[in-house]
């Protein structure tokens, strides 16, 4: 295989203008073209300037990469659009409620395993418990096959680089 | 809430102004002289707010999505925006063919639409439909005014956005109570927006990078779409005088006939899958290729994998995402043609102030020796007129008057492409990217619109014409004399010929049975119908369309069967050329590969 033909997962963030239909077009310019959407996040991360932060985990070839990179760019409200999987050092957190039933057998089990990966306990009922567990995808993915839970809800994932890199609206806004 | 409480600063000479004279207004600062529309329910507040001003011009339609190739021929031939006015519900939806077909064309066209009252959005009222999120794919943008403090805004930012950048069509929703209320106004000024700033200028350090390395090749050739036109005439003339000052072969994609004279020697003829042999062969075998305003759209390439394998390439596009989107190129230059081509003659006049003629000689002894195949050859012989000799007479007998050609789409937008020729941009106006077929005739109507004494020649099809005729009512009307050139052989001519070619001659639905009488057709209008059968009967009647006032079907009866040569079948590489029906090797089946191609 050619090694531009080789698939890779990308985290990219988009800031745009908190606007009706915004996201429509984020996620129609990827079902419209057949691009992969592994993950998805949005909210408003600036109440004053109302900007909203968009995380897209994707993966593609490195033409197709670059393509969703500049559709995304060209969009009338979009500010600005990072690929933190290229553009440097970043972390990458998830958070995912997962429900497990069973006996007080089972349900101690759970407890264990939560107690040793940092999961917390926020709901439990006679025969349930509800963990909520934070932490990067693989961290929540392991967490998960362990505990062979009933129900997942996942939040999928949120990203921001770190130290000097700052996705900022106004930055490159003003020209 | 009402309109009122929300006007923080009326603008002092401002008398309080409904949100119809709010759009009008807005449109009228945009310079608007005409527009292509068609009135209803929704939007009658902004028609009864039209039929109080004299300055904007409307043209009415008897099909939305005629509406829309008016526009954007109106568009294409002027370089101004071309703008269209519906209604709700299926005013709206027939706009949706034309505005992708502006979007694939990179034209700019401002689409205003009715739109139920916002308390009634989402209620399957009379008339609703869902336009903006019908018309989010179709459109460069699109905007649904929720609010009167937005309208002024939102509608000069849509012509900022239809024309700026890559041009593209925009749609703005206007719910009925947003043009009923009161707005306030906004100058155009508001219509800026931070987000949204296509890049221009391109980057010196590319640019220089880019000259070096075509002052250095042995087998250069550019390669130019429709974004050089569409950048404007300064651009094309940059363009003329770059390639001149270099001596090296250019070809011209569909899109963008005109925007080098195509008299000129260094011009080789349209490239694609019904290009030139020359100019197909030249961009197979070149060394350095100069991509400027083009796409490399699956016509042009023909086979990827087998587009010009020992080429550097150099693309220059406004849209970043048009570069290295079906192949991957060695220099990009993200700007404006113009902007680019003035600092790339800049750079050559410096870096190659003369032209290195021995270098290229035996690239030009070899594209001469392509061009002496003489690809576009065809005998007119027989008692039927050939469509290819219908098209050439047509254009030595009108080149002097520099005719604005529209086209709709098959064989006779091939043969239109291939044998009438352009000295200037602009005059040339086709489908393109979408392939619409209907979209010549009510693009003729905006093209005679814009240029009242120009001669406008719409070259069609049977099948295609009769997709939009019913805008012979319109033409008659308004009164446009637009030159309706009937290239008839009773065929969807494009489809019996790949059904030909690639289906074993099975001609499934292609035969147009139970067409009109044209002439009749024409006469019923209250417009001239002439007819053509022989070729001693063609110059006559060309002759005749051309000395009538007013509206003219000419209908010109065609050789049934002619197929379109050269031909790249789908799935072909450049160099696997077919030149005429004896070099088919009896439609030979071609690739599964190919097959799938449309």
């Amino acid at each position: 295989m050619n090694i531009e033909d080789e698939e890779k997962r990308h985290t990219i963030v988009v800031l745009v203008d908190n606007e009706a239909g915004v996201l429509a077009r984020v996620i129609g310019l990827f079902s419209g073209r057949g691009y992969n959407i592994d993950s998805l996040t949005v909210a408003e991360v600036d109440p004053v300037r109302r900007l909203s932060r968009i995380n897209i985990v994707t993966t593609g070839t490195e033409l197709v990469i670059e393509q969703i990179k500049a559709l995304l760019s060209k969009l009338v409200p979009v500010h600005r659009v990072q690929d933190l999987t290229i553009e440097g050092p970043h972390v990458e957190r998830e958070l995912a409620l997962v429900k497990v039933n069973g006996d007080r057998e089972r349900l101690i089990q759970a407890l264990r395993i939560a107690d040793f990966m940092h999961a917390r306990l926020v709901d439990s009922t006679p025969g349930s418990l509800v963990f909520e567990v934070t932490g990067s995808s693989d961290e929540l993915d392991a967490f998960i096959s362990l505990v062979e839970p009933v129900e997942v809800s996942r939040a999928g994932v949120v990203a921001i680089g770190r130290g000097e890199m700052i996705l900022d609206g106004t930055a490159q806004d003003d020209g | 809430m009402t309109a009122q409480q929300t006007i923080a600063q009326p603008p002092a000479d401002t008398r309080s102004m409904t949100g119809a004279q709010v759009v009008l207004q807005a449109l009228l600062d945009q310079g608007v002289e005409v527009i292509f529309g068609y009135p209803g329910g929704a939007v009658l507040p902004l028609y009864d707010a039209l039929f109080q001003q004299k300055t904007i011009h409307h043209v009415l339609v008897r099909h939305e999505q005629a509406a829309v190739h008016a526009a954007e021929g109106y568009a294409r031939s002027t370089g101004k925006v071309g703008v269209v006015l519906v209604t709700s519900g299926p005013g709206a939806t027939n706009t949706v063919t034309g505005l992708t077909d502006a979007l694939m064309d990179s034209v700019p066209v401002v689409c205003l639409t009715g739109q139920v009252p916002t308390h009634m959005i989402g209620n399957d009222a009379f008339q609703e439909a869902d336009t903006v999120g019908i018309t989010r794919p179709c459109t460069k943008h699109n905007y649904l005014v929720k609010k009167p403090e937005d309208l002024a805004r939102i509608v000069h930012e849509a012509f900022h956005v239809a024309s700026s950048g890559r041009p593209g069509p925009v749609v703005v929703d206007l719910p009925k109570n947003i043009l009923m209320g009161e707005a306030p106004y906004a100058e155009k000024e508001a219509g800026r927006r931070r987000t949204y700033n296509p890049r221009r200028e391109p980057d010196p350090a590319r640019i220089e990078e880019a000259v070096r390395l075509l002052a250095r090749a042995e087998r250069p050739i550019f390669y130019v779409g429709g974004g050089v036109i569409n950048s404007g005439p300064l651009a094309c003339a940059l363009l003329t005088e770059l390639v001149r000052a270099t001596g090296y072969p250019i070809t011209l994609t569909l899109m963008g006939l005109g925007a080098f004279p195509a008299g000129d020697p260094q011009y080789l003829g349209m490239l694609g899958m019904h290009g030139t042999y020359e100019a197909n062969m030249a961009m197979h075998d070149c060394d350095v290729m100069v991509c400027i305003g083009a796409r490399f759209d699956d016509r042009v390439t023909g086979r990827l994998d087998g587009f010009s394998p020992g080429s550097r390439k150099i693309h220059v596009d406004i849209d970043p995402s048009s570069i290295n989107k079906n192949v991957p190129v060695d220099i990009a230059i993200v700007g404006d043609a113009e902007r680019s081509l003035e600092a790339m003659l800049e750079a050559w006049k410096r870096v190659a102030p003369t032209v290195d003629r021995a270098r290229i000689a035996p690239w030009w002894d070899q594209i001469e020796r392509w061009r002496a195949v003489d690809s576009l050859r065809f005998r007119q012989s027989g008692t039927a007129i050939k469509p290819q000799y219908a098209i050439k007479r047509l254009y030595e007998l009108t080149r002097d008057r520099e005719p604005f050609i529209t086209t709709d789409v098959g064989q006779h937008q091939m043969w239109a492409a291939q044998h009438f020729r352009f000295e200037k941009p602009r005059r040339w106006l086709t489908s393109g990217g979408l392939g619409t077929m209907g979209y010549g005739f009510p693009a003729a109507l905006g093209v005679q619109m814009a240029h009242p004494d120009a001669l406008v020649i719409n070259i069609s099809g049977d099948a295609s014409w009769v997709m939009n005729m019913q805008e012979m009512s319109t033409a008659m009307q308004h009164r446009l004399p637009v030159k309706v050139f009937l290239v008839n052989n009773g065929y969807m001519g494009m489809v019996r010929q790949w059904q030909d070619f690639f289906h074993g001659s099975r001609r499934a639905e292609s035969y147009m049975d139970s067409m009109p009488d044209f002439v009749k057709l024409a006469e019923a209008f209250g417009a001239v119908g002439l007819r053509a059968t022989t070729p001693a009967e063609l110059d006559e009647v060309i002759e005749r369309m051309l000395a009538t006032d007013g509206l003219v079907l000419a209908d010109i009866v065609v050789e049934e069967v002619e197929n379109v040569y050269p031909m790249i079948p789908g799935g072909a590489a450049h160099n696997e050329i077919k030149l005429s029906p004896e070099d088919d090797g009896g439609h030979e089946p071609i690739s599964e590969d190919g097959m799938v191609l449309v």
